[in-house]
Parts: structure tokens; C-alpha cells; sequence
């Protein structure tokens, strides 16, 4: 990483919107779903079992969304069951899955940072002990920045203490 | 006679609600500060007026009860304002200079005593209209309670609004400290998080994921040129300025669990302060800069630590109830404040660092980010009412508590400047 080519780009990018527009800035131009958007960071997938195992996940209704309890990240034994099939298909392919952290909206937000953070690394290392290449396993936490639902109750919480694979 | 008030607080997102006073406020006058002639496009004695009475402490004589419109101490008749239940009144006549500037000569008169405790001149422009109320506001109120006033400081904040598709547009504000003159500092469709001030007050730095992932960001406020400071794998967040500007606390977990560094603004070298296989989190320095004061869960659940930077040695802060979070230490260096869960509620509570004192503040719902006036005597925090998330103020001893409703969207994480003057 070099910080002074970053610095640069910055500084053009932010003078260039600058000049446009007051004194704000926007990141729209590099917003969206960048780098990890759907097609073109997907495996082929060509060492595997063979299977048509793709850009779909979820395929044949396995479960993609994991849930946890209350500051913990330990999985539940149906998580555990949906990863096996996870790592059985992944498992010598090259498709690339992010793991997507989140915490209810309980709590401070940078520690639901690192609470989204500690879920989504228990999701990767099942898998990783089940075979498949850290490699290929991206984590990111969002904490409770992006919940699942809105809502202040018990149901919504417990949908939004999460782990999306993608 | 009067100015219009049409362009008061018209933009501003920020209105005020007042839901508890101090029980005796003291009652205070503000006649009209004007020339005689409409020559101001707004109206000072309203904003100092509303200055003084979110302090809580201070009880505004209503403009059309008051008798007289005393511009100078000579015209002050102190039965007009003693048949009010006036303890004090503050007076000022506003001229135009040849050069177009705006000179204020104000003062402040006790009315029991009959004496003048205050004689003071600003000069202005038009475009500043509300930075001479809130000199006027600083100066009243300290030279009746003893302490600096922070009116004339000013709040950052993260809004979140539905857009298009129903995504939300993530914005980083800053505004007046009364919520006034609302700038917008950046836009996202990516989450922003945790702003904190430069020890200057000239920038501020955030957690942005606008490249996918969060990194940390400075932002200059009077230009708006930022700087990508981390790139790392894993959590970038958390930043804090220390109190000399020269380092930032903040958090990585590049290598597996979030650990706290130090970042060297002028040699770019992180240093790695925390090595636990716990949550490292939410680093705040002690004023004097030796010291850090953070959250870690590595007694079993979220608690506050303190770790002196020189020698390494660690302290426990927080034992009361199993979870205590994100602290931020009042300018005294004694008053931490801290989110607090008690009974399954989470509120912001205070802990006296020499006498151990510990007080729940607020009794609002779902309370966070308390961030404290760089006077100490107030602290803003994020609350949710309903379904939105808004912003809140208790006074450091709890007696005043007020809230900051906006018109739309959500407001969530504020950040008090320093002082600006």
C-alpha cells in the first residue's frame, strides 16, 4: 500500500468534486457495490465435485444467513449443519465469498464493529477447518450500520445479529 | 421595530426541545440588541436568549413583557425589570461602521444590585450575525456561573436518510452547536461512522466504506480536501485524535482481533498498543496525551480500561454491571463518561476516576455515543424515540436534559468540537 499515491488520488478526486460543488463531498462515484459486486469476482469453480456450485450460494435452500445470540459468536448447531454443506461445495474451488458480519443495534457501534467482526471470523474458521481456502474467504464486519430489519424488539434484534455469506 | 424572523433556524435539520431544567433557573433578560434601525438580518437577542435557556440554567424574560428596550447601562430603569422577577439583563446596541462591519457593544447589569458586571464590544459582519450572539451568549454565561461558554462551538454528526430504492444515503454533518447552519461534509451510499474533531477543530476524521471496506479518513472542513489514512484487511475504525493533533488512536484487526495502534500523523508509522486475542475497541486519550482509556472485553465482557503508553500498564475502570462501553473523559480528566447497561436498558452514565462516584444520566432509550462540551458542562448523545434515532443533551450533573429532533432521517453519533476561539 503506498499512502502517498492514496493522498493523490484523493486530493484530485476531492478537488475535481470541490470545484463542482461548495465545500461537501460525495463518494458516489466510488460507491455501490464496487470491487465486490456480482459476476467478476466469481470462481469457475473447475477443481470441485463437478457440481454447478456458481454465484448462487444458496442453492438447493441451503442456508446463507447465519444468527447469533446476544454479544456471542458462537454458531448454532443448524449454522454448523448449513456450513458443512458450504464447505463440501467450496471446498478446492476458487469462488471467492465475502462473509458479512452484523450486530443489533444494542450496545456501542464500534464495538458491534468488532462483535460483527468476531461472527464473521467464526463462520470462516468452520470453514476454513472444513477445508476450504482462507484464500477465498473475505470478512467484513458492518456492525449494526446495515440491519436486516428496522425495529427495536427482540424479533428484529435477533434478526440482525448475523452472518451473510455472499 | 423588529427584525423579521424568517431567516432564524430556517435551514436548520436541528430543532430544540427542553424536557428538564435546573429547578431555580436564574431568570435573565436579553433586550433587543439593535440600532433602533432594521440593520441586522438577524435577530441577536433571540439567539442569545435561546443560548442561555439550553444551558438549562437560565430562565428568558419574554421580549413583549418587558417594559423598556434599554440599549446602553445608562438607560437601564431597574424597576422596569425588578417587577419581572429579573436577576439579570443584558443590553447592546448594534452600529454600522463605513467599512460595512457590524460593531456590537453589549453589557451585562445585575438588577438587585443595580451594578454593571460586563462592558464588552464585537465586531461582525453580516454573514456572522450568529458567531457575535454566541460570543455575546459565551460571555454572559461566564461571567455569571464561572464557567467558559460553548455556544459559540460547534457538532459533527452522522445522518442516515432513505433514498432511492429505499437505500440509505449516509451524510456527515456539522453544524452550530445550537444545531444552526447545517454543512454538509460528505455523502455516501456506504455507511459512515465515528467522527471525531482534530484537537484544532479544523478537521475531522471518520470511518468511511465507501471503497467496500472501512478505512479511516481525514477531512480538512474549510476546503473539504481528505485523506485516506488505513487500507488494512478487517476492522479501520475508531479514531482519536491526540490531544497535541501529532497521533491517532485507532483500531485494526489486521492481524485477527481488533487491537488498538497509535498512528503517527507526520511519519505515517502505526504502532501496535494492545496484543489480546479479546475486543480491543473505542481508544479516548487522557487530556494530559499519556494515557489511553478504551474498551475491551477481555475480562468476559465490555468494560473500560486505562493503559499508561509508557510503561504499558494496564488498569480495570469500569466493575459495575457487565457492560460498559466507549468512554470519553471530560476535560477535567477525572469525569469519564461511558455507555452503561443497567437492567437490560442502556443509558449514559458518569464515573468520578478519583472517588470512584458512578451515576446513571440519562432515561431515554437505547443511549450511545456520549460526547462531552469541551466546557464539561454538558454532554450530547445518540438516543432512539420510536424508530428514529436522535440526538440528546444532559447536563454533566443530570439536572438539565434536553432533545435535538430533526426534521428527517436519522441522527446518530455526535461529536463536540473544541473550543474554537
Amino acid at each position: 500500500m503506498n499512502l502517498q499515491n492514496l493522498k493523490a488520488v484523493f486530493l484530485i478526486t476531492v478537488m475535481s468534486i470541490f470545484l463542482a460543488a461548495c465545500s461537501s463531498t460525495s463518494t458516489e462515484d466510488s460507491a455501490g457495490d464496487s470491487a465486490y459486486g456480482d459476476g467478476s469476482a466469481v470462481g469457475t469453480g473447475t477443481a470441485g465435485d463437478g457440481s454447478a456450485y456458481g454465484e448462487d450460494l444458496g442453492a438447493g435452500g441451503v442456508d446463507t444467513v447465519f444468527y447469533f445470540e446476544f454479544d456471542k459468536a458462537i454458531l448454532r448447531p443448524e449454522a454448523r449443519a448449513a456450513l458443512d454443506i458450504h464447505a463440501q461445495r467450496l471446498r478446492g474451488t476458487s469462488r471467492q465469498v465475502r462473509l458479512e458480519g452484523h450486530a443489533d443495534e444494542r450496545g456501542t457501534r464500534e464495538y458491534n464493529m468488532a462483535l460483527g467482526e468476531r461472527r464473521a471470523n467464526a463462520v470462516k474458521e468452520y470453514l476454513v477447518i472444513q477445508g476450504v481456502s482462507s484464500d477465498n474467504l473475505e470478512v467484513i464486519s458492518y456492525g449494526e450500520e446495515r440491519p436486516a430489519q428496522l425495529g427495536s424488539d427482540e424479533q428484529s434484534w435477533s434478526m440482525n445479529r448475523r452472518v451473510e455469506m455472499k | 421595530m423588529f427584525l423579521s424572523l424568517t431567516v432564524l433556524s430556517a435551514r436548520a435539520e436541528l430543532t430544540i426541545e427542553i424536557t428538564h431544567g435546573v429547578d431555580n433557573p436564574t431568570v435573565i433578560a436579553v433586550s433587543p440588541i439593535e440600532s433602533g434601525q432594521r440593520i441586522l438580518p438577524e435577530d441577536i437577542s433571540q439567539i442569545v436568549s435561546a443560548d442561555l435557556e439550553r444551558s438549562g440554567l437560565f430562565q428568558a424574560i419574554d421580549r413583549s413583557n418587558m417594559l423598556s428596550f434599554p440599549r446602553t447601562s445608562g438607560e437601564v430603569y431597574y424597576r422596569d425589570w425588578r417587577v419581572l422577577g429579573a436577576q439579570y439583563l443584558v443590553y447592546g446596541n448594534a452600529e454600522r461602521q463605513q467599512d460595512g462591519r457590524i460593531k456590537v457593544t453589549f453589557g451585562l447589569n445585575e438588577i438587585l444590585g443595580e451594578k454593571a458586571v460586563l462592558s464588552q464590544v464585537v465586531y461582525g459582519t453580516d454573514g456572522n450575525i450568529r458567531d457575535i450572539a454566541h460570543y455575546i451568549s459565551d460571555k454572559v454565561y461566564e461571567a455569571i456561573t464561572g464557567i467558559r461558554g460553548a455556544f459559540s462551538t460547534r457538532i459533527a454528526y452522522v445522518t442516515a436518510t432513505p433514498g432511492r430504492n429505499n437505500q440509505l444515503v449516509y451524510r456527515l454533518m456539522v453544524a452550530d452547536a445550537d444545531g444552526a447552519r447545517e454543512r454538509m461534509m460528505l455523502e455516501s451510499r456506504e455507511p459512515l461512522m465515528s467522527p471525531t474533531w482534530s484537537p484544532d477543530g479544523k478537521e475531522l476524521a471518520y470511518v468511511s466504506f465507501e471503497t467496500g471496506r472501512p478505512a479511516v479518513f481525514r477531512q480538512r472542513l474549510n476546503d473539504a480536501t481528505r485523506e485516506q489514512l488505513t487500507n488494512f484487511k478487517g476492522l479501520n475504525g475508531a479514531p482519536a485524535w491526540s490531544p497535541d493533533g501529532r497521533k491517532m488512536a485507532l483500531v485494526l484487526s489486521k492481524d485477527g482481533n481488533p487491537e488498538i495502534y497509535v498512528l503517527d500523523m507526520a511519519t505515517r508509522q502505526f504502532t501496535r498498543i494492545t496484543n489480546h486475542f479479546a475486543i480491543d475497541t473505542e481508544p479516548n486519550w487522557t487530556p494530559d496525551g499519556k494515557a489511553l482509556i478504551f474498551t475491551s472485553d477481555r475480562g468476559g465482557s465490555p468494560q473500560i480500561y486505562k493503559m499508561v503508553l509508557a510503561t504499558g500498564a494496564m488498569e480495570r475502570v469500569t466493575f459495575r454491571g457487565s457492560y460498559n462501553a466507549r468512554p470519553r473523559l471530560a476535560p477535567d480528566g477525572r469525569t469519564l463518561v461511558l455507555v452503561h447497561r443497567d437492567g437490560g436498558q442502556f443509558h449514559i452514565a458518569s464515573q468520578d476516576l478519583i472517588s470512584g462516584d458512578f451515576r446513571i444520566l440519562t432515561s431515554t432509550f437505547l443511549d450511545e455515543s456520549p460526547t462531552v462540551a469541551p466546557n464539561g458542562a454538558m454532554l450530547l448523545y445518540a438516543t432512539k424515540r420510536g424508530s428514529k434515532n436522535l440526538l440528546a443533551a444532559v447536563s454533566i450533573d443530570a439536572g438539565v436534559k434536553f432533545l435535538l429532533p430533526s426534521r428527517e432521517g436519522d441522527v446518530r453519533e455526535p461529536a463536540w468540537s473544541p473550543f474554537l476561539n
